[in-house]
């Protein structure tokens, strides 16, 4: 059961005479994949980045202030 | 009966709130990524090296190890954004409109993935890579779909009123799973009937079965994965101002 299908790695590629269909097939579904997981991380990162700056603009602000009151 | 329904109450009530849903996804996501990976990886290579050949169709077949998981991943992810569309319909939970923005973006890749593995199988196997068929089109009406929903919840500003508006496109678009799944049976067609059957036997022999469900699990958490890193980003977008977001960010957590 556990030995693989193909004879060698040449016929694997050439999946009898599908390799162009099967090969495509998987090449553009990985694309397609891995750019939907990238987008996700990249756009999680910079609404963080965004948070992180928004804070320390907003730290900036208040701690003039709040030393005034404090005397 | 009456705990699981405690359960099921309170996991609602705690994943409703923005606060818990956000620890939750610190707690799952370092190993589901992982895990997703390494469960599909061990599909695709079983199916595409160690699965016997079909009789008829030849190695082309092989497509059905991202074809079906795509497909059905497509179909289940918009299931879960018309639920996610009702929820926010109704009540008006803030972490449906979440989810029903973090549902759309992968269910559209899996939609454009099972057109054009559909449409790469079709070639060799019916001669055509397209034909305007009850499948066909209802699988590319899902896409757009999908799209239409996207494209709502960025045109419109106000992100309680895009949801609204996305919500009910999602909910009204369910119909069009229906169609997908039974055009097969109810309309003649060139796309073959249903081969994997949750109830009675399927017509696949084990051999290809077990690469496909193990492909298909892979591919599902993948999509999972992917709704959480978006949800939690999102979440973190809208709750900004609260004190949570903000100490998290003090804390350089976030």
């Amino acid at each position: 059961m556990f030995d693989p299908y193909f004879d060698s790695v040449a016929a694997f590629i050439a999946m009898g005479d599908h390799g162009f269909f099967v090969w495509s097939a998987y090449g553009l579904s990985a694309l397609l994949i891995a750019a939907n997981m990238l987008l996700a991380v990249r756009r999680q990162g910079r609404v963080r980045a965004e948070i992180a700056r928004q804070a320390r603009r907003d730290a900036v602000k208040v701690s003039p202030k709040s030393v005034e009151t404090n005397q | 009966m009456a705990i699981m329904w405690k359960t099921l109450k309170r996991w609602y009530h705690q994943l409703g709130s923005p606060r818990y849903f956000y620890r939750f996804c610190e707690a799952v996501l370092p190993w589901l990524v992982p895990v997703a990976l390494a469960v599909l990886a061990v599909g695709l290579v079983w199916g595409l090296l160690y699965a016997p050949v079909e009789r008829y169709q030849g190695n082309s077949y092989r497509i059905i190890y991202i074809h079906v998981p795509a497909s059905s991943g497509a179909l289940m992810g918009y299931i879960a954004m018309g639920v996610a569309g009702l929820v926010a319909l109704v009540w008006r939970m803030k972490m449906a409109e979440v989810m029903l923005k973090a549902l759309a973006p992968f269910g559209a890749a899996l939609a454009a993935v099972s057109l054009l593995t559909g449409a790469l199988w079709g070639k060799p196997t019916w001669g055509t890579y397209w034909q305007w068929d009850a499948r066909m089109t209802s699988m590319l009406i899902l896409l757009f779909l999908y799209l239409g929903i996207m494209a709502l919840q960025n045109a419109i500003r106000d992100p309680r009123q895009a949801a609204r508006a996305a919500a009910l496109l999602a909910v009204v678009g369910v119909i069009n799973v229906v169609i997908v799944k039974y055009s097969v049976e109810w309309l003649n067609t060139l796309h073959q009937g249903a081969t994997l059957k949750v109830v009675g036997e399927s017509s696949i022999d084990p051999s290809m079965k077990w690469p496909l469900l193990i492909s298909m699990a892979g591919l599902w958490l993948l999509y999972a994965a992917n709704v959480l890193i978006r949800a939690r980003t999102e979440v973190l977008n809208r709750e900004r101002r609260s004190g949570w977001v903000r100490r998290l960010v003090r804390d350089g957590e976030a």
